[in-house]
């Protein structure tokens, strides 16, 4: 009976380690591209978006990455569309259209859920997410690497890569949706609080230690599992949440990373 | 006999952003191997001009370009963050992966060295290069392809004069060894008399156009810069 249950609890935890590292790994390498593209910012007040979506679920009893998902994808077409059609600078667009998104989820939010919609909790992870993450993860980082040439490229130049008959407003459009899908993942991870960090602060410290680009984005996702792991053994070796962990580990990480810096 | 030439025809052109007009009724041929230096104040409509010859950005009139021509365009501001993890092996693999392809690019643009590119150049990061080599890699970069046409939106902004002359150098060294088209934005009249074919001088409308000896008179100048500008030219030029 003792063995089942350790057998039971190590499952579950290396559920956690599975779940969490490919999220990690996922989020460090789009994270990469959001930080060439100076959307740390963007980054980190996005994911406070994915909190209404995810108090609807909680409330209506559907699946909370979709609702969390669907507010993403809302935000983020509503900033595609909006930075098109005005001049407002998408900065001030994220801070008060992304702040207010915070306020109503804190308020939708069911008390009892509240803590964990801000600060995630993967201890409740279960075999089918596994399932749905995985391949998920999988497929985004295979379009991202497909789209990254011109990602890059428009980057550096949005002028040049439009000259190239590479329709840059779609690839940006793509590589939102990615963002969307990524940090609602993560949401189990980090909570809508915290999931902006598992984004960038592993490619801020794979962007100290690269030269290359290629190295770059690889040491990026590298990091972000790392981080991930790492943060989800200590929080269970010692029994703290998770989420706020593995964050943590990611700011170590980048830490340390200073110390290779590239000149 | 003119018409099988011409590589572009480009007539009643207007832009218009943010209600201003940028762009008044431009209309011109441009020939084949032709090196066209378009020039005119500030805010002129130059960049414009090359944005709407791209088709980035809306216009009414026709622009018609020769079909199946490759143009590459070179835009004004490239600048790159030093820290941007982008080696130039990176940057040119963009466009091929193919090493001789590459090399004989460099090689085009006066970077020989092979030792020197192998194991400096191609593995450093392109926002460390300076804005000479900077430029001699975007080069590198539009030649390639080989392209028909080069779009070149003043290509020494931000460099030193002597590495000035070198870029336009280079750049009539290029065009005639390649079957090259060339229209280049440029502020400083010495080079468009050194260098180009034809000059399109642009005030939001197009003030001339023609070889630059005929083209550039006094009134054409003082319809681009005004008087003052136009005694300076004078100066110089006696």
């Amino acid at each position: 009976m003792v063995c089942y249950i350790s057998n039971g609890m190590s499952d579950i935890f290396f559920l956690q380690l599975i779940i969490g590292g490919a999220i990690g790994i996922g989020a460090g390498y789009i994270g990469a591209f959001m930080i060439l593209r100076r959307m740390a910012l963007v980054g980190d007040a996005l994911s406070h978006v994915a909190l209404p979506g995810l108090a609807l679920a909680l409330l209506f009893n559907f699946n909370p990455f979709v609702g969390a998902f669907t507010a993403l994808f809302v935000a983020i077409v509503g900033i595609w569309i909006l930075e098109r059609k005005t001049s407002i600078p998408s900065e001030t667009l994220v801070g008060i259209f992304f702040t207010t998104a915070l306020a109503l989820g804190i308020l939708l939010t069911p008390q009892p859920e509240l803590l964990e919609a801000l600060f995630g909790d993967i201890g409740n992870v279960a075999r089918m997410d596994l399932y749905i993450t995985l391949p998920i993860i999988a497929l985004v980082m295979i379009a991202l690497k497909l789209i990254s040439k011109p990602l890059a490229l428009s980057t550096i130049s949005k002028d040049l890569t439009r000259s190239m008959k590479i329709p840059v407003n779609t690839i940006n459009f793509l590589f939102l949706l990615m963002v969307a899908i990524i940090v609602a993942l993560g949401i189990k991870v980090t909570g809508t609080l915290l999931m902006g960090a598992l984004v960038i602060i592993p490619a801020a410290a794979g962007r100290n230690i690269s030269r290359t680009f290629s190295h770059y984005t690889f040491m990026s996702a590298v990091l972000g599992g790392v981080a991930a792991i790492s943060g989800i053994i200590i929080a269970h070796q010692y029994g703290f949440t998770p989420g706020p962990l593995v964050v943590l580990s990611g700011g170590t990480l980048f830490l340390v990373s200073l110390l290779f810096k590239q000149q | 006999m003119e018409l099988t030439s011409s590589i572009l025809k480009v007539s009643h052109l207007n832009v218009t952003l943010d209600g201003q007009k940028i762009l008044h009724d431009i209309s011109f041929d441009l020939n084949r191997d032709d090196t066209v230096a378009v020039v005119g104040p500030n805010g002129a409509g130059k960049s414009v001009l090359f944005r709407a010859l791209l088709g980035l950005i809306p216009y009414t009139g026709t622009i018609v370009w020769e079909k199946n021509i490759k143009i590459n365009y070179i835009p004004q501001r490239f600048t790159i963050d030093s820290d941007f993890p982008l080696t130039v092996r990176e940057f040119l693999n963009f466009k091929t992966k193919n090493h001789h392809t590459i090399l004989s690019a460099l090689r085009s643009v006066g970077i020989t060295d092979e030792h020197h590119i192998n194991h400096h150049l191609l593995n450093q990061r392109l926002g460390w290069l300076s804005g000479g080599q900077i430029q001699r890699v975007l080069i590198a970069w539009a030649i390639i392809d080989q392209p028909d046409v080069i779009l070149f939106d003043e290509p020494t902004a931000g460099i030193d004069v002597g590495g000035e002359e070198t870029i336009y150098h280079l750049i009539k060294k290029l065009k005639d060894e390649k079957d090259l088209t060339i229209l280049i934005i440029s502020h400083d009249l010495n080079v468009v008399y050194k260098y180009a074919t034809t000059v399109l001088c642009l005030n939001k409308d197009m003030v001339c156009y023609g070889a630059p000896t005929d083209a550039l008179d006094p009134s054409a100048l003082k319809a681009l810069y005004g008087e003052a500008t136009f005694l300076t030219h004078d100066h110089q030029h006696k």
